[in-house]
């Protein structure tokens, strides 16, 4: 996010614009739309924020505040609009950018606000760590009246102080959006936010944001696409393909979301749903373990060296113990049985490669992950395992395991699907809970 | 065998020297056949038959009618008797080579041609294990073999299933063995995970599993650590501080996760923080956080399958369980918060044999070893060493070397008393003193003072026996060596108590052949008692009803003094041989002598009379001064021959002697004999004396029956009777009758 300071100090200083009123009104609207506020107690630094003695200012001024309640009148919040999902690993940032401004709109607008949507739409990257994931945009969005293109964007939990810096540095908190962020950093850096950038979090449950954004996300499609797919014949590696599919009718499904951790969804109606379990072997195990493992930093690295590793140099396969398929209890000869159980030998970790290391830390983390996930599926009587998540993301090796761990060991009663917008959607139901209001007549 | 490349070949040959004399080890090997043997990765186990030949106290009867005043009343002899004993031993596989020497050079019996195998490491020793004993090796499945032992430990041995508390103050908390060991759920943590359910003796099902086990700890644990051995790896985890490597749920969110009640201190993501280039962690805290990672999923997965087939009882097992506190500690957490708290893990203490047993019983099918009921042998077995990684020298020392298990094959089936209200709750025990630490200490320094008297009266039962002082000497260490065992590990062969170390007395002295040091007292004491017989009844019969119901508990009571097994009294018997019956009276169980004889049988006598059946249930073998059922036998046709009531009532059926199954001076009400359970269902038994103070107090004080009950004994013991309020010689008298409610619901 380096760079995304710099950016913003091009935009030179523009004072606060908007009304304490105004704010309030603003307030006041998305509260009587009934957005509901499970973390509540974010609102109550609201009026302290935006004390600004200069509600008449010039024309422009004016006239900006003019578009704002008119912006609000149809019920839609001020730009800039985004959505945050801070995590444990990884930030997931969407942000809509507006393709309908009008020229007279374009002259108004602030330029703190301008500069934003440039920084962020006429670059891929930021700083050393972030990165836009061109691939996924959603263009030609209807929102709230307004259409556009939605953005994803992704930088590492760690770059989270210099992010708020970068807020202070540019006065983000004239700008008066509102930030919805969700995910545990919304608890974690909420003071952060309010003392560092004077920024007020409106925190929400990522659990909640997660199906939103995911419903939300199907029922738009990618770009006239299925955001949806599963694998043909999973259990055959020659002939398994990747197919869009619809999720018409999703319920009930269980939502096993694999960031850093894992938590797993029983799903049943937009509103109604349990988290069911969770496990700690997640992706932040993966990358964890690959990193001490091999010496790598990155999840990319770390995927690219398991996609040449072939796991069974590591681990101990039945067939390595009983000299083919254990027929008593109907076990494959090329079933793990250890992972990493080659490795008490010293022979043997002597002369393993890296690659093979990684391939079997995501071999037996996606694994365990399938089981746990079949297993809760049987539990809840669900036969829809929606896999998403970060740790999907670019990581065919995984999603594939998934597809064949399902379908295998429930003999072709569980079926593993996917999502294109794997780890975005947490962010996507924040930006939801933005425009909210405006979904109220 | 000076062979190149050899750092291994020269620690092999260094292996040779084993530390114990093989002959403590492989035991009664003259008799031995079918064998079988379990190799896992790092240790064997070797399970054989035998039979042992020890001698036995006969008691028969004279011919009373030729009988003189000054003869005994029977005659006691000692005989050789053959019983069957199950030999397990556990050793380092390195130890392999010199155990097969051993078992080859004293091998006599030649009739046994297979040797039963199992476990991983069975396929790597076959040629060399047919090399040495001549044995076809023939493999059995591994985990047929798991149940099948599993099954066996539970039905067989009381205290077997434990919970694990690691900061209770017994860490061991021992289960009451169910009556019905079926369903329940078996996790094999080797170096993969298998989820066994199991409905029956021959119904299993592996219905799950997980390749992160064992296995995965080691080898992963071997990478990131460069520690080698799983034993170093598991000291390093006790060590280590997995916080600093897991990613926590404060980490995430700064504290809890509140709506979803999942506290800040919850691990969201295992070796979360190490995704990281820039920073060094520790062994210690890498080999805990994995440690913590492997145990919490395999739990996770455990807790899955136990509610998805609706089983509460999940039995851990295999080497990654093997007796380590830490990982029964981290596993019975996992299943703890995944089950929030309704499922326990439960450890086994004969986890480690499970594999050999389960291939010797396959082996030993046609001598029908399931039919016979057995008994852990206590003076034989080494019982559970704990192998913490922060263990004491003297344990650690230990678990390098050899490990036993025997098992007596008892002669007759032990079930549950059908009286008792509920008896997957029944615990025979009054005070358990793995979690009592004082009583404990009180009750250990006891029997190590009685041991000097204990010894004595061995040597002398066999005065004409050379050799008995030296046989006595080596009951003596043995018993000692027991008594220091389990001042150290007190939860070595299950719940500690009173009844567990006479029990253990007794296993010593058969051990070293002295199985009956109180004959010949006993034989004096009936003698003496049967000569007051009558006159005593005679007394009772001019008394009044209201004085005679008393005078015959009196009787009872004064009776129960009489009792070689107490310390206060026996320091008396010993000083003062003219102590008698009278004066046990003036200061105020089936002993022998005057109890039976003077306090017993007037008081069944008076039942008899009021027209009530009697069924005297005493040992089937001998314990200090208890009565045997053979030595009530003769004493029955003495009493019998010289008191018509008691004649009648044994001619018409209504007084009957059982054996109770037992030869401890102690009870255990689930562990009877399957006679004396028929017996008592076909009678309709409605009331049940227990009388003695090893019976009523040190066990069965608070078993709850389903009939009236009558517990009675004089506490011959200052400190039991200070705990228990009152004092030395004062009397118990518990008469309960069962709660309705209990009886109808």
């Amino acid at each position: 996010m380096d760079q995304a300071k710099s950016m913003m100090d091009q935009k030179g200083s523009s004072g606060p614009c908007c009304a304490n009123g105004l704010h309030k009104a603003f307030r006041s609207q998305l509260s009587n739309g009934g957005s509901h506020s499970p973390s509540g107690g974010s609102h109550d630094g609201y009026h302290h924020l935006h004390h600004d003695p200069q509600t008449n200012g010039s024309p422009a001024k004016r006239c900006r505040l003019r578009r704002r309640l008119d912006s609000l009148r149809k019920n839609r919040p001020p730009f800039p609009w985004f959505g945050m999902d801070i995590g444990g690993t990884l930030v997931k940032l969407v942000y809509f950018e507006p393709k309908d401004i009008t020229a007279e709109e374009e002259q108004e607008e602030v330029e703190n606000l301008k500069s934003i949507r440039r920084y962020l739409t006429s670059n891929t990257a930021y700083g050393k760590t972030g990165v836009r994931d061109v691939h996924l945009e959603l263009r030609n969005l209807s929102i709230c009246g307004r259409t556009g293109t939605l953005h994803f964007i992704r930088f590492p939990t760690a770059a989270m102080h210099r992010f708020i810096q970068m807020g202070r540095d540019k006065n983000f908190s004239s700008l008066h959006t509102m930030l919805c962020a969700t995910g545990g950093g919304a608890y974690k850096f909420e003071s952060d936010f309010r003392t560092m950038a004077d920024l007020e979090l409106l925190k929400l449950d990522e659990l909640d944001c997660l199906i939103h954004g995911l419903l939300y996300v199907d029922s738009v499609g990618f770009n006239g696409h299925p955001e949806c797919y599963y694998f043909e014949n999973p259990s055959d590696t020659q002939h398994c393909v990747k197919r869009p599919c619809s999720l018409d009718n999703p319920f009930p499904m269980l939502l096993v979301n694999i960031g850093s951790g894992v938590s797993i969804l029983a799903v049943y109606s937009k509103d109604n749903y349990k988290r069911v379990t969770g496990t700690s072997l997640g992706g932040g195990t993966f990358l964890g373990l690959c990193c001490l493992l091999t010496g790598c930093e990155t999840f990319e690295e770390a995927l690219e060296m398991a996609s040449k590793g072939d796991s069974t140099n590591v681990d101990k396969l039945v067939r390595d113990i009983y000299g083919g398929d254990y027929q008593r209890f109907g076990l494959q000869g090329s079933a793990v049985a250890s992972s990493f159980g080659h490795m008490m030998s010293k022979e043997k970790r002597d002369t393993i490669s890296k690659e093979d290391l990684a391939r079997a830390t995501l071999v037996t983390i996606t694994n365990n992950i399938g089981s746990i996930a079949r297993m809760c599926a049987v539990n809840e009587k669900i036969e829809r395992v929606v896999f998403v998540g970060n740790f999907l993301r670019i990581n065919t090796v995984s999603t594939k395991l998934l597809a064949y761990a399902m379908d295998f060991w429930s003999k072709g009663q569980l079926r593993a699907l996917f999502l294109e917008h794997e780890g975005y959607f947490g962010a996507v139901g924040a930006f939801m809970e933005l425009l909210k209001s405006s979904e109220e007549p | 065998m000076a062979t190149p490349g050899g750092t291994d070949r020269a620690s092999h040959s260094l292996d040779k020297s084993i530390t114990l004399p093989p002959d403590e080890i492989f035991r009664n090997l003259e008799n031995a056949k079918r064998f079988a043997i379990d190799i896992g990765g790092s240790l064997t186990k070797l399970a054989y038959y035998s039979t042992v030949q020890h001698k036995v106290a006969k008691v028969r009867s004279f011919d009373h009618t030729a009988k003189g005043d000054g003869e005994p009343l029977y005659e006691i002899s000692v005989q050789e008797e053959i019983t069957a004993r199950l030999h397990f031993i556990k050793f380092e596989n390195t130890y392999i080579e010199t155990c097969l020497d051993f078992i080859k050079d004293h091998l006599v019996n030649t009739e046994t041609k297979v040797i039963k195998a199992t476990g991983g490491g069975a396929h790597k020793f076959k040629d060399l294990i047919e090399k040495k004993l001549k044995l076809k090796v023939d493999k059995e499945d591994e985990m047929t073999c798991l149940i099948k032992g599993c099954n066996f430990v539970l039905r067989n041995i009381p205290h077997e299933a434990f919970v694990y508390a690691k900061h209770a103050d017994s860490e061991f908390r021992f289960q009451n063995t169910h009556p019905d060991i079926f369903p329940y759920l078996l996790v094999n943590i080797g170096s993969g995970v298998s989820i066994v359910k199991v409905e029956s003796e021959d119904k299993y099902e592996r219905i799950g599993g997980s390749s992160i086990g064992g296995g995965t700890f080691w080898g992963l644990g071997a990478l990131l650590t460069k520690t080698k051995r799983f034993d170093e790896l598991l000291q390093l985890a006790s060590k280590g501080q997995h916080t600093n490597v897991d990613m926590l749920v404060k980490d995430i969110y700064g504290g809890a996760y509140g709506s979803l009640g999942l506290t800040g201190d919850l691990i969201a993501s295992s070796f979360g923080k190490s995704a990281t280039a820039d920073k060094e962690f520790s062994k210690e805290d890498m080999a805990k956080s994995l440690l913590h990672m492997i145990s919490n999923d395999i739990g996770q997965l455990a807790c899955l399958y136990a509610r998805l087939h609706n089983l509460t009882r999940v039995y851990f097992g295999g080497f990654f369980i093997r007796g380590h506190p830490v990982t029964m500690h981290t596993i019975t957490y996992s299943i703890n918060f995944f089950t929030k708290g309704e499922v326990q893990a439960l450890f086994l203490r004969h986890e480690g044999y499970l594999g050999a047993i389960g291939a010797f019983l396959k082996g030993a099918e046609e001598d029908n070893p399931n039919q016979y009921s057995w008994g852990e042998n206590y003076a034989g077995s080494s019982g559970l060493m704990s192998v913490s990684p922060d263990l004491n020298p003297m344990q650690r020392a230990r678990s390098g070397t050899f490990d036993m298990l025997e098992m007596d094959r008892l002669e007759r089936q032990l079930v549950n008393l059908p009286l008792l209200q509920d008896p997957s709750s029944y615990i025979p025990d009054t005070v358990d003193l793995t979690e009592d630490a004082l009583a404990r200490e009180y009750w250990l320094y006891c029997f190590e003072e009685a041991l000097d008297g204990v010894v004595k009266r061995a040597v002398a039962s066999q005065r004409d026996q050379p050799e008995a002082a030296e046989r006595a000497e080596k009951f003596r260490q043995k018993y000692r060596h027991k008594l220091q065992t389990l001042r150290h590990q007190p939860f070595a062969y299950g719940s500690l108590t009173v009844r567990s170390l006479l029990d253990t007395r007794e296993h010593c002295l058969n051990e070293f052949n002295f199985p009956d040091p109180y004959s010949k007292i006993k034989q004096r004491e009936n003698d003496m008692a049967l000569k007051y017989y009558q006159k005593v009844v005679k007394s009772l019969e001019e008394l009044s009803w209201d004085q005679r119901q008393f005078a015959l508990v009196r009787g009872l009571l004064a009776g129960n003094v009489f009792d070689w097994g107490a310390k206060a009294v026996s320091d008396v018997l010993e000083s003062d041989p003219e102590f008698g019956f009278e004066q046990a009276k003036h200061q105020l169980q089936d002993n022998s002598g005057m109890d039976i004889i003077l306090g017993v049988f007037p008081f069944v006598r008076e039942l008899l009379i009021r027209g009530t059946e009697v069924v005297l249930a005493s040992n089937s073998g001998p314990a200090l001064n208890d009565v045997t059922n053979s030595e009530l036998q003769i004493v029955t046709e003495r009493i019998a021959a010289m008191d018509p009531v008691i004649q009648a009532a044994v001619k018409e059926d209504r007084l009957t002697l059982v054996q109770s199954g037992s030869s401890s001076p102690c009870l255990d009400l689930s562990r009877l004999d399957k006679v004396l359970a028929t017996v008592v269902r076909e009678r309709s038994t409605d009331l049940v004396v227990i009388e003695g103070m090893g019976r009523a107090i040190h066990t069965n004080y608070y078993a709850m029956l389903s009939c009236e009950s009558l517990k009675l004994a004089v506490i011959k013991n200052s400190w039991l009777a200070e705990r228990l309020g009152g004092k030395i010689f004062s009397v118990v008298f518990k008469y309960e009758v069962p709660s309705k409610t209990q009886g109808q619901y």
